[in-house]
């Protein structure tokens, strides 16, 4: 030890030896470790080997060691998961039985279908319609946060939507509208008035008996008389502050001499039935989403529109 | 602090330079009337060349501490601390407390799950952790007040080491004997009759174990309930392996380990005697008056050559921790005072004034070995510095309790939805979303109207509430204790601009509790 030779001292009351350390006056004995210690000590060595042939531990040239359990952190996500999903299977298919008319009546599981469908959206919508599903004015791109909608913002007109998409090729019954470019059709005037009386349907700007009646002869079929849109034609509504494309007057020339006509991809197919319908759900949820109008013709569900 | 020569101190010394001195002076061989055999083999004796001559030796083995039995009021405090903390331990899961139909009838209930602490009329949420906070810091104010005060009582007699070694030990008595049976059975060879023995008596260990890790449990989960299924196998894995680690850790710790915790494993005694001064409470050897030692015969052949110290050797064989306080102050000794009661006891039974071992402060020591009188250690509770703990105990405590008074039941929170910030809808108006959590601390559903202040024209609807149904205000049922998370849509007429306003909420009931939080709206053209 430290303390051997003449120097070697001892404390008095306790017999024990000195190291040979003084730190101001205090000195400090060779006190013997506890026996216990050291088997705690070489318990902790046996458990280090042991663990390290149970389980990964040795970095090899292409991956660690296996270890005899064959535990892996990869395979345990691969569990978790699994158990994630198996958790989930009984609301889907609660979620699969249910018509989705009847969703909104089982507030519990709309909630977990709005959860589902937010997450189904992150993945699969906000490349166009955004994070927080505010859609894009200079794309095209509608915003499905609010109540202006093309084609209806029913849960079954979304999920119809969802289902077919918007003039996908290949689809016969896809939602397909065509607003006919008017390049040529209109003389300048004829143009600014028309545009004028478009604004005016809002409430924007003075109508001519020009613009009325170049609106009334080109537009009306489609668009209704005062704007009010055609959602059977998915024809926008024209009279209200919502615009998909821009209001500006460049915006809405624009628009009538060559149209843009967006597309939505059909999810039939790409995404399963129960993951198309927590989307519409979701979507509905947004603040814009609008009741069942039109009477069904099953009474019982006649009944379920009013709450 | 050590006195390498030998030599004794000048007149000044350092008092524990005098207990040193008075050990290495008198070096006569003992012959103690009332010391057993075994003790002078167990221990050290000072008188002797050094017990531990072998530096070559880095480890030894455990020298186990058969203390021996002893009576007095401090043996006798000691069982009335060991009745209530383990009676506390024990009963408390058992008690019932009505909180109606929404919560747990448990009176002490810490439910994980469901994120409550529940403490008789005190429901404690994880947002309130604060007042966990607080206790945790009175629970230190208050360890500091009372080392300050009396010393490292918290070590002698309320740490659950000291409790558990004080029951363990009190079976190794029952079954084994007294010290002298247990250290003749402890050198007998494995007979039969000894495995008998310690399987009987490592039985016991196991059970108070296992009861230990049983009580434990009742604590996070409804204890008739738990205690059932316990039985019935249908508990949680959780539960079956937090007693099994509990059992495990009450025997091994308290059934063999003992005072190896308190002196190699334990932080508190490291922090608690540096927080001693000199005028805290400690257990003290007074070797001013028991040195020289000598036997009693001796003692009375020459009374004007000894000290009151017959080197009885009894203040070591009852020691829980196996140390010899006339060694001096030292980090073994946990201050239960039993070598005062068998040091008194001795005292008297040689006709002499009791106190040889003493609670006293270091001051006293001093005095008295200057020949001052004996003062009273009561007169240590009241000096600034426990006056000055106890003030800020005790404020932290009354700032907690009306804390705890005033506290509603009700709260508000809300986060405006940024993605996007405002919607225009199709007539004009618009519309902001916020995400309101409704808290209901009462243990009963409740009604809460939320309205809208500051913002003229608005209406609201949330995403439970039809958007047909619009309007000023909405009332929402919040279950029983639990926060509800709401998204409230609010619309304005065209034309407003981007401005703050406030959300309230009020409970639809007698108390009418509020909460308001002021937000803002936000509009085009602004944000």
């Amino acid at each position: 030890m430290a303390n051997e030779g003449p120097n070697k001292r001892v404390d008095q009351p306790t017999g024990t030896e000195f190291v040979g350390h003084e730190w101001d006056g205090i000195e400090e004995l060779d006190t013997p470790m506890p026996r216990w210690w050291v088997w705690t000590f070489y318990l902790t060595i046996i458990f280090a080997l042991g663990y390290m042939i149970a389980y990964p531990a040795w970095p090899m040239f292409e991956k660690a060691t296996e270890g005899v359990l064959g535990w892996s952190s990869r395979g345990q996500l691969a569990e978790d998961i699994d158990a994630a999903d198996q958790a989930r299977v009984s609301v889907r298919e609660a979620l699969a039985r249910i018509p989705i008319e009847r969703l909104p009546d089982d507030s519990a599981l709309m909630q977990q279908a709005v959860a589902g469908g937010a997450a189904a959206f992150r993945v699969n919508c906000v490349q166009c319609h955004g994070s927080g599903a505010a859609g894009s004015q200079e794309l095209g791109y509608p915003n499905l946060n609010d109540d202006d909608w093309l084609w209806g913002g029913d849960l079954r007109a979304i999920e119809y939507t969802l289902v077919h998409g918007i003039r996908q090729a290949g689809d016969d019954q896809t939602r397909a509208s065509q607003m006919p470019p008017f390049e040529g059709a209109f003389d300048s005037n004829q143009m600014d008035a028309l545009v004028s009386h478009v604004l005016s349907l809002s409430g924007k700007g003075q109508s001519t008996p020009l613009g009325a009646q170049t609106f009334s002869d080109n537009c009306a079929a489609c668009h209704g008389s005062s704007g009010e849109g055609n959602r059977e034609l998915g024809a926008p509504r024209l009279n209200d502050a919502i615009w998909l494309r821009g209001s500006s007057r460049e915006a809405i020339t624009r628009q009538i001499l060559n149209p843009r006509m967006g597309m939505m991809p059909k999810w039939e197919g790409r995404l399963d039935p129960v993951t198309i319908k927590m989307l519409a759900a979701y979507v509905h949820s947004l603040g814009g989403g609008e009741d069942f109008l039109e009477v069904a013709e099953d009474p019982e569900a006649e009944v379920d529109e009013q709450p | 602090m050590s006195n390498p020569d030998g030599q004794k101190s000048g007149g000044d010394r350092d008092w524990s330079v005098v207990v040193e001195d008075g050990i290495a002076k008198s070096n006569e061989p003992v012959s103690s009337a009332v010391a057993e055999p075994a003790a002078t083999t167990r221990r050290h004796e000072p008188h002797e060349p050094p017990r531990q001559p072998l530096p070559e030796k880095l480890y030894k083995p455990r020298e186990p501490v058969h203390n021996k039995r002893v009576r007095g009021p401090f043996r006798t405090f000691k069982w009335l601390v060991m009745l209530v903390t383990l009676g506390i331990y024990y009963v408390t899961p058992w008690i019932r407390w009505d909180r109606g139909p929404y919560a747990p009838d448990q009176a002490v209930l810490v439910d994980m799950a469901n994120r409550r602490f529940y403490m008789f009329g005190i429901e404690i949420w994880p947002h309130e952790f604060y007042f966990v906070a607080g206790l945790l810091i009175m629970a230190g104010i208050g360890l500091f007040l009372v080392t300050s005060a009396v010393g490292r009582a918290w070590c002698g007699y309320a740490c659950p080491q000291t409790v558990w070694t004080d029951l363990f030990q009190h079976v190794d008595r029952l079954i084994d004997g007294d010290r002298n049976a247990r250290i003749r059975l402890d050198r007998a060879p494995w007979t039969w009759g000894k495995v008998f023995r310690r399987g009987f008596k490592w039985t016991i260990y196991a059970l108070i174990g296992l009861v230990t890790g049983g009580a434990w449990i009742l604590y996070f989960a409804d204890a008739p309930t738990l205690f059932r299924d316990f039985f019935a196998g249908e508990a949680a894995p959780v539960a079956y392996i937090t007693v099994a680690v509990l059992t495990l850790t009450t025997v091994t710790l308290g059934g063999f380990m003992r005072e190896q915790v308190c002196i190699y494993m334990c932080p508190w005694p490291r922090i608690q005697t540096a927080m001693l001064d000199e005028k805290s409470l400690i257990v003290t050897y007074k070797d001013w008056r028991g040195e020289p030692r000598g036997s009693v015969k001796k003692a009375k052949k020459e009374p004007e050559k000894f000290g009151d110290c017959i080197d009885c050797t009894q203040c070591v064989q009852v020691c829980p921790t196996g140390i010899d306080i006339r060694e001096g102050p030292q980090v073994g000794c946990i201050t239960c005072a039993l070598c005062i009661d068998a040091c008194d006891k001795v005292m008297a039974d040689i006709g002499r004034p009791r106190g040889l071992i003493d609670y006293a402060t270091l001051e006293d020591c001093e005095r008295e070995a200057n020949g001052a009188e004996p003062r009273s250690p009561w007169r240590t509770l009241l000096r600034p510095r426990t006056i000055a703990y106890f003030l800020i105990w005790g404020s932290i405590g009354l700032a907690m309790l009306f804390a705890l008074g005033v506290r509603s039941h009700t709260d508000l929170t809300v986060s405006p939805d940024r993605n996007p910030p405002f919607m225009l809808m199709s007539d004009g108006s618009v519309r902001n979303s916020f995400t309101l959590k409704l808290r209901n601390m009462e243990s009963r559903p409740r009604d809460m109207e939320i309205s809208i202040e500051g913002l003229p024209g608005a209406v609201m609807w949330s995403d439970t509430i039809n958007r047909r149904d619009a309007a000023a205000t909405q009332v929402v049922t919040v279950p029983a204790d639990q926060t509800r998370a709401v998204r409230a849509y609010v619309m304005v007429p065209e034309g407003t601009e981007t401005r703050d306003f406030t959300f309230r909420i009020t409970s639809q009931d007698e108390q009418g509790e509020t909460d308001a939080v002021k937000t803002r709206f936000s509009a085009p053209g602004d944000s």
